[in-house]
């Protein structure tokens, strides 16, 4: 009989591993998937994981993995806090449209100002605060009055998706745009366009910010008692009260925090990549993002890496279904086993496997 | 007659031998004793016996039968029961209802309650099956995992630390219905540490130590201390104090009243006491009885009204656990394992967790972690904490050596006003010695100490005055000089109950 052991220390060695072998066995099983819908297995995996960084398209391709690990990693680092604390931020979709459109708000309310020095900066400020009110909602609401902050934060990203559609064809309307919803072009917009820092490479500021935030997410988890208080109170609730952590407090800042690192998001990409307040805006970092904060196994590093493999995914995807004709569905089941993997070969960093009987030391 | 006889059974683990030919053997009828430190390699032949735990050599034998039994389902099958230390109930569900969740083949859903009034009339064992388990107290808990074994009719009783949760006239009823048992022809296997205990009740005892039998020997014809020896190796040193004059007041609880923090809690009700420098306070009672809530009133994680708790004339009943900690107020709550201590967490974290505020372990924020792993690293030594190392989880150390570290982890920051909660649950004899050595030191050093027991032996040992904690009331304090176990058990009230449950059973 096969059985699950509770160690008494995290592996080490899982603890590195895991992601590996999980990579390893999406691998395989994404294999299986394409064979049986009639593809080429090897030249799909091809696809995916090699033709984005160094196939033939590859300068083309590279740059777009970054522009699109960039606010995954950035929002996920946000929301690794929450998770780690036990305050499940499920909205920061919603975060990072508000950050958008408060950005956007303040950069164009400079219109047509060509003041670099004040319009991105006070832009990207207004994002974040943005981003950080729109968290800060479901958190006043769980404090003061214990609703679950999972439906609140949730329910706000429909708010949100409704007030951009409605900006975009309202409020922030092109007026040069002949009447078709849409802001002006942000990115057209020197004063406040996220542009490339280094031609070719698809590094923005948005991917300098997710850097800073990774590493300083880093040093506050490993070295700050804010870390300290975050993990404590997530392993194990009532030791951190009796340590003396405030839950309420810890509920305010994680989702503050998470809030107003999604809007950071947000404003860099409606200045950058998107461009423009629009119905279409660029979704589902906030949700996938999710994805990549437990892919990365809450750690900063690991999300740093598992942003930048969710985005290769997406953007391989986008190769295999161009040259092997795979449907969409099958790369989206393709993400799906990936996640799966590493959450089952998880378990390993935590429980030994073990055949033969029960024995309970 | 012997019903079950062992024969050099070992049972090795990685870097632990904890079994190493163990033979004894146990009569029908017999009530025997299992004598051992913390970990002597009690657990594992009891384990060994109910099939938990497959020895590596030696056999068994049962009624002359080989028997190797190959899971707890067989152990019972063949008409081993065994009563735990710590109970598995489920606290929303009925007495009944979780009587039938535990057996192999629960009778009939409607026969149940018969049966379980059935066997509490003939072993005296009061019990209500249609009481729910959430509002039992301890020794009624004990009861009905006393009753679920013995609806399966057993041969042989398992019993593990039974008492550690009874008052003394809770005690007497349970040894009361195991001598019944004995005369009836089933045989009790009685693991304890309480030698008065043993002495009281077992007819043979057998000492385990580190693994090996050390010794064998007729309780009631040997003394408690000559056990006690035989079961540490050495010579055993009493704790030492002397009754020192009390100096100023440092804490006052001023009719401290709280409602239950939680719907199995207890509400606090108009508590006062006053407790002097170079004092040891000890409150006795069952659990469940305002403990906790009393432990959380005076470590800041619960809040109570203005002046209510006063420390230095200060009212402190609105301060946060740090800011406590701040003037010196410290605090051990019972449960070690996500509660005084985050089981996940290293030793090093763990020292951090409360120690941060008194030893000084982060500057503006950011934690020194060279320093928490010294502070860690000096409980360890102090304590003589059996460890790999400061970076161990919590989860990995045995139970004994967690509460050494975290009672020590509070008593190294020299507190103002100490309050533990049960320090020396399930703790060896020699460690549960020098815990108490050491509070009795930090009072002797000026030191408020508030101790919070189960273990009436331990509060006469070292406490100066004696309270009793009944549903959330706390009795006038009253000297220990001259104060017997029964008159404390009267304190306690517990009894009362009992006796109110029988009429109803």
């Amino acid at each position: 009989m096969l059985r699950l052991e509770k160690r008494p220390q995290p592996s080490t060695f899982w603890t590195y591993a895991a992601p590996l072998v999980a990579v390893v066995v999406t691998i395989l099983l994404g294999m299986a998937l394409f064979a049986s819908l009639g593809k080429d297995p090897v030249g799909a995996i091809r696809a995916i994981f090699y033709e984005p960084l160094f196939g033939e398209f590859s300068f083309y391709y590279r740059p777009e993995v970054i522009k699109k690990a960039a606010p995954l990693i950035l929002i996920a680092t946000g929301l690794a806090f929450g998770f780690r604390a036990g305050v499940w931020n499920i909205g920061a979709e919603g975060q990072y449209i508000m950050g958008a459109i408060c950005g956007a708000g303040v950069a164009l309310a400079f219109y047509p100002s060509e003041s670099r020095w004040l319009v991105f900066p006070l832009a990207i400020i207004a994002g974040t605060i943005g981003g950080a009110v729109w968290g800060l909602i479901p958190a006043l609401l769980k404090v003061k009055f214990k609703t679950n902050e999972i439906l609140v934060s949730l329910m706000l990203v429909y708010v949100a998706q409704v007030l951009i559609t409605a900006f975009s064809s309202g409020l922030m309307r092109n007026p040069d745009g002949h009447g078709f919803p849409g802001s002006r072009n942000l990115s057209q917009y020197p004063a406040a366009a996220n542009s490339e820092l280094f031609a070719g490479t698809g590094i923005h500021w948005g991917v300098i910010a997710a850097l800073i935030a990774v590493a300083v997410a880093y040093v506050i988890l490993t070295r700050h008692q804010f870390g300290f208080d975050v993990r404590l109170a997530g392993q194990s609730p009532k030791a951190a009260s009796f340590s003396g952590v405030n839950p309420n407090k810890l509920v305010i800042l994680s989702l503050l925090l998470s809030g107003g690192l999604a809007g950071l998001a947000g404003v860099f990409e409606v200045t950058g990549p998107a461009g423009q307040i629009l119905g279409s805006f660029p979704k589902f970092y906030g949700f996938t993002a999710i994805i990549v904060a437990y892919l990365g196994r809450l750690h900063p590093v690991g999300i740093l890496m598992a942003g930048a493999l969710m985005a290769l995914t997406y953007i391989g995807g986008e190769v295999a279904q161009d040259r092997q004709q795979l449907p969409a569905a099958a790369i989206m089941v393709f993400q799906g086993m990936l996640l799966f993997s590493i959450l089952g070969v998880d378990v390993l960093t935590n429980y030994r496997l073990r055949f033969g009987k029960n024995e309970v030391r | 007659m012997t019903l079950l006889d062992l024969r050099g059974l070992t049972k090795a683990y990685p870097g632990v031998v904890a079994n190493s030919d163990v033979s004894f053997s146990i009569g029908e009828g017999e009530i025997h004793a299992l004598l051992g430190e913390n970990g002597a390699g009690k657990s594992t032949l009891v384990k060994t016996i109910y099939g938990l735990v497959r020895p590596d050599a030696g056999d068994m034998t049962l009624a002359g039968q080989p028997f190797s039994p190959s899971d707890p389902r067989a152990a019972r099958g063949s008409g081993i029961a065994m009563v735990f230390q710590h109970f598995s109930l489920f606290d929303a569900l009925t007495v009944a209802e979780n009587i039938a969740l535990g057996m192999d083949n629960p009778p009939p859903r409607k026969q149940i309650a018969g049966r379980i009034r059935e066997v509490s009339e003939k072993y005296g064992l009061p019990l209500d099956p249609d009481m729910i388990v959430g509002d039992l107290s301890a020794g009624e808990r004990q009861r009905v995992e006393i009753i679920r074994c013995l609806l399966q009719s057993p041969r042989l009783l398992i019993m593990d630390e039974p008492t550690s949760v009874l008052t003394p006239q809770e005690v007497n009823i349970l040894f009361e219905t195991l001598r019944l048992l004995s005369e009836q022809g089933t045989s009790i296997l009685y693991i304890s540490h309480k030698l008065d205990e043993i002495r009281a009740l077992c007819h043979r005892a057998t000492i385990l130590r580190l693994g090996k039998v050390v010794g064998e020997c007729d309780p009631r014809a040997t003394t408690s201390r000559e056990m006690a020896e035989m079961m540490v190796g050495t010579v055993l040193q009493a704790p030492q104090r002397d009754y020192a004059e009390a100096g100023a007041e440092i804490l006052c609880l001023k009719n401290l009243s709280a409602p239950a923090p939680h719907q199995f809690g207890t509400a606090l009700k108009n508590i006062e006491l006053t407790v002097r420098a170079g004092e040891v306070v000890g409150i006795g009672g069952v659990a469940g009885n305002g403990q906790d809530e009393l432990v959380a009133a005076l470590s800041g994680e619960m809040r109570t009204g203005e002046g209510m708790v006063v420390v230095d004339g200060a009212s402190i009943g609105g301060l946060t656990p740090n800011a406590r900690r701040k003037i010196g107020v410290c605090a051990a709550p019972e449960e070690r394992n996500g509660h005084a201590a985050a089981p996940d967490m290293t030793l090093t974290e763990n020292a951090l967790l409360t120690g941060n505020t008194r030893m000084v372990l982060s500057k503006n924020g950011m934690l020194d972690w060279a320093k928490a792993r010294d502070f860690a690293d000096s409980i360890i030594n102090a304590f003589d904490v059996r460890t790999p190392g400061t970076e161990t989880t919590a989860r990995a150390l045995s139970g004994g050596n967690l509460q050494k570290f975290v009672i020590g982890r509070e008593i190294l920051q020299k507190p103002k006003v100490l309050v533990v909660n049960q320090p020396t649950w399930g703790v060896d004899a020699a460690a549960a010695a020098s815990i108490r050595q050491a509070l009795l030191d930090l009072a002797a050093g000026g030191s408020a100490v508030v101790v919070i027991s189960q273990d009436l032996d331990e509060i006469l040992e070292i406490a100066d005055r004696f309270a009793a904690l009944n549903e959330g009331r706390l009795s006038k304090p009253v000297s220990t000089k001259g104060l017997s176990i029964e008159e404390i058990g009267l304190m306690l009230g517990g009894a009362h109950d009992m006796e109110a449950a029988h009429a109803q059973a």
